[in-house]
């Protein structure tokens, strides 16, 4: 079943509802890869071994009855470990949350289930998804498959190190400020933060409300569009979903074409910090846009200087307020309760506890920014330049259709290197948090390898709100393109576990 | 401090000008919460109306309910307030056990309603009160505190936590500062507070019932010297829930602040327990700088933007208001204006309106509810409305007394009985033998009986002296344990005495 692993999601799909394989053989077959290479890599926190399996026997035998099956019915899907699991442990990578059963599940998991997708199992990730290593992670970090003393980036490492070690073929992220964008990149791997509103976050603990976001992570642009229509679309239990038509992602990653399409090169995207090995494989896929059609226009969209410390003040002043219900009295962690501490105590030493060194500082980040006398300095000046930056979109897809850039400036790090210097591991995220902050749609797929240490570069392409199926009509003839350059995927250059 | 030590109001008066500020929390009557589809109903199963949104769960998302939104807007009109045409939540951030995202989701500086005013009389006088804001938030569960004396957090064992409340609509209104209103203070705040109860009973929205805990009341209250403009500090009285403990603490802090202003202290910026045993407060929770929310828009909502043409259909749908009812109902009854403030403090008129829409005369609708029913209320310190008695069932009383079946006295037993769970007033007439007796033969022995016992009187009878009839009649009436029927017996005993 070696070659099983490696088919992508549609493939996989419709094998079994052809019949050459079961969705049992299938989930077996990644439930076995899991157990032979997971302790290098640490992809996932918790394997749901029987719950995949039972999923998988609904498949074959709903197939059996002669159902229709959905699309991806019987695909095998690793889910980030901050979507709620009726009965499955969700911890968001927190001791806080250690042991935590959810009574519910997310508005996402249960379309992934109702879609006859096979969760395998819970994917590590930087704890409350704050991070751009996966170190942050209570149960230790994720390595990156392409070498595994290196990150995979974050916060979602564990999903895309999960799909680039083929222990699954399909996984979802979430993306606040990069953390489905900025994995891809580091492995090799498609993802994509959807539209804001565009995926329901009924279910996503949140990190960051407003920026928050939900999305597809693959191998493939066509299996990245399969999984973004399988999650999207209107939730009445989310007030902040968009009620609209889903843009149609399916038919535009079939149809991919860039011709005659007017595609924008932000300039400040470049410069100090950019690895040369990353700018030389941005610089080449610009230059195969324009072979295959494209009209490359320079854009300057200068208040994206901005968006790092606009980012760093909303997003912990969101957090402080979001994480304020980890206190012990209803769920997850408890500490001092041996009756002689107060509940305020209780509350005070399982937040000591419980929390890790990041999501201390961004709380305290962000109850700073919210007090009283310093709200207009801070956060509110945050805000003004989140719309400021949102106005820099609009001006620039006044003028092209989607706009590219290296997805961030650098490739995989090693672990440890960054951990202790908090500034530098944010700057992972310089090109992908502008998109957070506007809420229009980005994705990262594959560009090369960066010559200077065979690590994968990721190109990021960005589209208006709404305008997601840009990102696959784009991201589509790109990845045609570089297939029939390379002659394989990019993955298959990847050093065996 | 304790009462006796106080400065007595009229002093403090003579020194101080009282101003206060008065925050009502209204419950509303929605059939489901704020922000997601658990039911309201009071009294159920602790925990037993609770899901992941209002329990605070990870990953849980709130939806406004438009109901509680519709029922703002009709409190914000009927309050004489604009409406915002685009207004968002905000996140309220502190912590609390009974808090279960540690923030309660209110509206900060966007209120859905703002700047309007309520006009209240107090005796005899319109005085406006003017309104700043009314906005939507949720309730917070409740804490119970086991084992300690007095069931507060301090000296408490272990504390319980109910969150069936946790996430039902509140409209917090809140009035600008109140003042000019002198030594009727307190009765100021108390007609306002009874008028905004009305106002939101007549609207439907709300029960409104203080004993519950569906309207609470913070009083703020400060004093300044008179003559000066300068606010002075103030303190603020949480959870008055009643009328009468609105007045009875505005009163006391009047009397605590100006004792200790007389004295050279200085009032402390803080919260107070009120006590309705002996009417004081104590302090609670002492403000040592202003408590810092960090209040910021909530970012899992979107903004609320009423269109005008709803606001003005929302308009169109307003009852008649309650100031308005009473002039028209003051002048078909040509009752006096303290007459009829007193039907409005004891919260009667819809039952008094009731009542007569089931038969009665509108006098004696009055003058049950008003009066008798009012003191068996007081006596249970309940509100009038909630005595285990319907409109229907003081109509037949008063049926009964009309038709001359009951006199006053025997109606007072039947209100009993009726109140004591023994059924439908004619039944308890029955059970305890309650008819007024107007049988001539039964009358006849007492009435000949007293007739002989007092011979003198008999004698001023027969020698014209009709009006000293009186004290046969009631002699006749302590005889038969005031069953009697009074009229008959007049006529029995001038019958005998050859009067008539």
């Amino acid at each position: 079943m070696t070659e099983t692993i490696r088919w992508t999601a549609a493939e996989t799909a419709s094998a079994i509802a052809d019949g050459k394989v079961t969705a049992v053989e299938v989930a077996q077959a990644h439930l076995d890869r899991i157990e032979a290479v997971d302790a290098k890599v640490h992809a996932f926190l918790h394997v749901d071994a029987d719950g995949a399996l039972a999923a998988a026997k609904a498949v074959d035998d709903a197939r059996a009855r002669g159902d229709r099956l959905g699309p991806l019915a019987g695909v095998p899907l690793a889910l980030k470990d901050v979507f709620t699991t009726k009965g499955v442990p969700t911890t968001c990578g927190s001791k806080m949350l250690d042991g935590w059963k959810p009574p519910y599940d997310a508005t996402l998991t249960r379309r992934l289930k109702d879609a006859g997708v096979v969760i395998l199992g819970k994917t590590n990730m930087d704890e409350f998804a704050m991070g751009s290593s996966t170190e942050n992670s209570a149960y230790g970090p994720t390595g990156n498959p392409w070498d595994p003393s290196r990150v995979p980036g974050g916060s979602g490492g564990g999903s895309a190190a999960a799909i680039a070690s083929f222990q699954a073929p399909l996984a979802i992220g979430t993306d606040t400020g990069g953390s489905i964008r900025q994995p891809a990149a580091l492995t090799g791997t498609v993802g994509v933060k959807p539209t804001y509103g565009g995926v329901s976050r009924y279910g996503l603990v949140a990190f960051s409300s407003s920026l928050d976001q939900g999305g597809p992570c693959a191998r493939t642009v066509l299996d990245a569009a399969l999984l973004h229509e399988a999650i999207a679309g209107h939730d009445p239990l989310d007030s902040t979903s968009i009620d609209a038509p889903v843009p149609n992602v399916v038919e535009a990653a079939r149809s991919g074409s860039v011709k005659g399409l007017r595609i924008g090169v932000v300039k400040e995207f470049a410069g100090e910090g950019y690895q040369a090995g990353v700018l030389a494989r941005f610089a080449e896929a610009v230059e195969l846009l324009r072979e295959l059609g494209a009209e490359i226009v320079e854009i300057s969209c200068p208040n994206f200087t901005y968006a790092m410390p606009a980012y760093y003040l909303i997003a912990p002043s969101e957090a402080s307020s979001n994480l304020a219900r980890f206190d012990a009295m209803r769920y997850g962690l408890r500490v001092g309760d041996d009756g002689e501490h107060s509940a305020e105590e209780v509350m005070s030493l399982t937040r000591e506890a419980g929390f890790g060194a990041e999501v201390k500082r961004r709380i305290m980040l962000g109850t700073y920014a919210l007090s009283s006398g310093y709200y207009d300095a801070y956060y509110g000046q945050a805000q003004k330049v989140r719309t400021l930056i949102t106005r820099d979109f609009e001006a620039a897809f006044g003028q092209v259709d989607v706009l590219v850039s290296p997805t961030t400036p650098t490739t995989a790090f090693p672990i440890g290197e960054r951990a202790d210097d908090p500034m530098a591991m944010y700057l992972a995220d310089l090109c992908t948090i502008p998109s957070n902050l506007a809420g229009n749609a980005a994705m990262s797929l594959p560009c090369g390898l960066a010559d200077e240490d065979g690590l994968p570069v990721g190109l990021q392409i960005i589209a208006p709100a709404m305008a997601d199926d840009r990102l696959y009509r784009v991201g589509a003839a790109v990845e045609a393109a570089y297939l029939s350059r390379w002659g394989a995927p990019l993955l298959d250059r990847a050093p065996a576990l | 401090m304790s009462t006796t030590s106080l400065m007595s109001y009229e002093d403090a008066l003579e020194t101080y000008d009282p101003v206060m500020g008065l925050e009502v929390h209204v419950e509303l009557g929605t059939a489901t919460k704020m922000f997601c589809g658990c039911s309201t109903e009071f009294g159920a199963e602790p925990n037993s109306q609770v899901c992941p949104t209002c329990l605070g769960m990870p990953g849980a998302l709130p939806v406004v309910n438009a109901v509680a939104v519709e029922s703002a807007i009709r409190i914000g009109l009927a309050l004489n307030c604009n409406i915002a045409e685009w207004c968002r939540f905000a996140r309220k951030n502190y912590f609390y056990p009974d808090m279960p995202k540690n923030f309660q989701t209110s509206q900060y500086d966007e209120p859905i309603a703002f700047e309007g005013y309520l006009d209240v009389q107090v005796e005899g006088k319109t005085w406006r009160v003017e309104i700043e804001r009314a906005h939507m938030e949720e309730d917070t569960g409740k804490s119970l505190h086991m084992g300690g004396a007095t069931g507060r957090i301090h000296g408490a064992d272990y504390s319980l936590l109910d969150y069936n409340r946790c996430g039902i609509p509140l409209i917090e209104i809140v009035t600008k500062p109140i003042e000019g209103a002198g030594e009727l203070a307190p009765l100021v705040a108390k007609a306002y507070v009874a008028e905004l109860r009305e106002l939101i009973r007549a609207l439907g929205v709300s029960e409104a019932r203080m004993e519950l805990g569906q309207m609470r009341c913070d009083a703020n209250l400060s004093l300044r010297p008179k003559g000066r403009e300068k606010f002075g500090t103030r303190s603020e009285t949480k959870n008055v829930n009643s009328l009468r403990s609105v007045e009875r603490a505005i009163r006391f802090e009047i009397q605590r602040h100006a004792t200790v202003l007389t004295d050279g202290g200085t009032i402390v910026q803080e919260t107070r327990h009120f006590h309705e045993d002996d009417g004081s407060t104590t302090a609670g929770r002492i403000k040592e700088e202003a408590e810092d929310y960090r209040y910021f828009p909530e970012p899992d909502l979107v903004p609320v933007a009423p269109s005008r043409e709803w606001v003005e259909e929302l308009r169109a749908t307003l009852p008649e208001l309650p100031s308005l009812r009473r002039a028209r109902l003051q002048a078909e009854w040509g009752v006096n204006d303290f007459e009829m403030q007193s039907m409005v403090n004891a919260g009667v008129l819809d039952v008094i309106l009731a009542t007569i829409d089931a038969g009665a005369h509108a006098d004696a609708a009055r003058k049950w509810w008003l009066g008798e029913l009012s003191r068996r209320a007081n006596e249970r310190g309940v509100e009038v409305a909630t005595l285990p008695i319907t409109a229907a069932q003081v109509a037949r009383v008063a049926a009964l007394v009309e038709s001359g079946e009951l006199n006053d006295k025997l109606a007072r037993q039947v209100i009993d009985g009726v109140l004591a769970g023994e059924g439908e007033p004619d039944a308890v007439v029955e059970a305890r033998g309650l008819k007024v007796v107007s049988d001539d033969s039964a009358l006849g022995a007492a009435v000949d009986e007293a007739i002989a016992a007092n011979a003198g009187i008999a004698d001023k009878i027969r020698g014209g002296k009709v009006q000293a009839v009186g004290a046969l009649v009631g002699a006749v009436m302590k005889t038969t344990r005031g069953q009697a029927d009074a009229a008959r017996v007049r006529e029995l005993i001038l019958e005998r005495l050859g009067v008539s």
